[in-house]
């Protein structure tokens, strides 16, 4: 890791500015390992205060997930609504954490045909860089 | 860790009255005006009466009058208009359990020995937004860094807990719709609720309709079928379609609390507050498992072990069921159901008025209304009546009603309230 990743703060903005450099960069805990897609700078497990930025494969399982009909602002301004609704979910990162992420190239007109389980990765072509947010897409 | 000693209050609080604003969507009526219809309809169902100067202290939940109204500050502004200055107010702000923490405060301000005579309650006027501006307030609950980012809705969120639910157990969607029927037949008892109507009602209403625009009246056998027909119900956040939704509702709530020790000057049907729990929960994502809320487990242990009870006992519980997935799961985290056999439960009627464990007599969040600061309250005034005998057409045939519970969620379980009551 260069001393220029080690030196940025864990905090979202950090978590975003590398998600547009393209890097998917958690948080570990150096005093248990455990693993968090989210910059936490305090380890809620363990407490303790030691951690380290982490980068992430980007591969995950489906745990569970949404399509929305009604969307926010921010996703109704992409074109999503009642005639095309969005997935979003929980995902299983190969590290062990699960994160909230939306989930690109299924059908999510007709959710009963999208399986909880399949393999995902991150698709870093869909993040918007004003709203970026994690998206996956099946691997 | 924190310590796991049982808790106990320093001394005994009870429930002496409440009073409920009309819930609904009410253009020309703003958050104080629904408090002092609540606080007056308080007024006239306190035996020996009650005025504004008796009162020692107020705690007023409250989730968002500063984005649905454009007014921060809300607490003093209600005590204003009740004529209750200079009694101290605190808003309370949990989300949707916003008044179920603000009761908790006047508990805990009564049994420390401070006050003797409380006001608790809660508002909420939603409906001055569009529905999609509802929306975005109501995502603001939700963690704005890592879940609204994903394009997570409330209503997402508990598609997703309904989902996982239906990957591990044997939950449908009729499960869910059924919720909403319960719910709705109760609602229609409920002179309080915004919808006093039956799904079924709702369905033959639609019926007449298009039979008086000369179009073609839809062939729905029964309120399931209806339900399950996307231009009757459409799809919000996949499984949850629109009727497995709490509405948006303008409303307000409060009861007045009092020391046990005095409460037989004010009625002589004193309801006492035997257990009281609160407890915090993390994101969905890093939740312990999808198919439950942790906050309600260990909020529902702390009631249940501080008065004394378990879930057996309780005669009947108002639960947070903002979505009727969160009925379902209420009803497995409380313990009244083993996990996976909430669904079950409710297609065995178990759940309704007439079942072994009634859920929500007053028609829930789902048919009474939601006004998200008030609802933590208005649940605890269900529980309240019920106890008491006064819940009129939707009253319990339970002569030894003894306990009731009540269950009152923020966010999607960042927060958990629960609460105990008991006759006498």
């Amino acid at each position: 890791m260069t001393t220029e990743t080690a030196a940025r703060p864990f905090n979202a903005a950090s978590f975003y500015e590398f998600l547009k450099e393209g890097k998917f960069m958690g948080v570990r805990c150096r005093e248990n390992g455990n693993v968090y897609a989210e910059a936490r700078p305090i380890d809620p497990v363990s407490h303790s205060s030691d951690m380290e930025w982490h980068e992430l494969s980007g591969r995950a399982t489906l745990s569970t997930f949404t399509c929305i009909s009604v969307a926010p602002a921010s996703l109704e301004a992409k074109g999503f609504g009642r005639n095309n609704p969005y997935c979003t979910g929980i995902v299983t990162l190969e590290e062990g954490p699960r994160i909230s992420a939306r989930i690109a190239g299924v059908d999510a007109s007709n959710p009963q045909n999208i399986r909880t389980g399949i393999a995902l990765r991150l698709d870093l072509s869909e993040i918007d860089p004003d709203e970026p947010g994690l998206v996956f897409r099946p691997a | 860790m924190a310590t796991t000693r049982p808790r106990r209050l320093a001394r005994q609080v009870s429930i002496v009255g409440a009073g409920l604003s009309q819930f609904g969507a009410y253009p020309d009526k703003s958050s104080r005006d629904l408090f002092v219809e609540a606080f007056q309809d308080m007024q006239e169902n306190i035996d020996t009466g009650i005025s504004a100067t008796d009162i020692e202290a107020g705690y007023l939940g409250n989730y968002s009058a500063d984005l649905f109204e454009h007014q921060g500050h809300t607490a003093p502004i209600m005590a204003d208009w009740l004529g209750m200055t200079p009694t101290p107010i605190t808003r309370v702000e949990n989300a949707c359990a916003s008044s179920g923490s603000a009761l908790r405060e006047g508990v805990m301000a009564i049994a420390s020995g401070m006050y003797d005579v409380v006001l608790v309650g809660g508002v909420e006027k939603m409906t001055s937004l569009p529905t999609e501006g509802v929306t975005d307030v109501l995502a603001s609950a939700a963690d704005g860094l890592y879940e609204v980012p994903a394009g997570l809705t409330f209503p997402g969120i508990f598609g997703a807990i309904a989902k996982a639910h239906m990957d591990r157990y044997e939950t449908n969607l009729d499960h869910l719709l059924k919720v909403g029927v319960k719910n709705h037949e109760n609602g229609k008892l409920n002179p309080k609720a915004q919808f006093q109507v039956t799904i079924r009602d709702m369905m033959e209403r639609r019926k007449a309709r298009a039979e008086q625009r000369g179009e073609t009246v839809p062939e729905w056998a029964d309120e399931l079928d209806f339900l399950n027909d996307a231009r009757a119900n459409p799809w919000i956040a996949w499984p949850l379609r629109l009727y497995d939704c709490a509405p948006i509702t303008d409303g307000a709530s409060c009861v007045l609390l009092v020391a046990s020790e005095i409460a037989e000057q004010f009625t002589d049907k004193p309801i006492r507050i035997a257990g009281i729990g609160q407890a915090t929960g993390r994101p969905l994502h890093d939740a312990d498992e999808l198919t439950s809320l942790s906050a309600a487990k260990v909020a529902s242990a702390q009631a249940y072990e501080m008065a004394g009870v378990g879930p057996e006992q309780i005669g009947l519980a108002e639960v947070h069921d903002c979505f009727t997935i969160a009925e379902i799961v209420a009803s497995e985290d409380l313990g009244f159901f083993a996990p996976g056999e909430g669904p079950h439960a409710v297609d065995e009627g178990r759940t309704a008025r007439t079942g072994d464990r009634p859920i929500n007599t007053s028609g829930g969040l789902k048919a009474k209304g939601h006004p998200v600061g008030a609802s933590g309250v208005a649940q605890v005034i269900e529980v309240y009546k019920q106890l008491r005998g006064e819940a009129g057409e939707r009253q319990l045939d339970n002569p030894n009603l003894e306990f009731g519970l009540t269950h009152n969620v923020g966010g999607t379980g960042g927060t958990c309230v629960v609460n105990v009551l008991q006759r006498g």
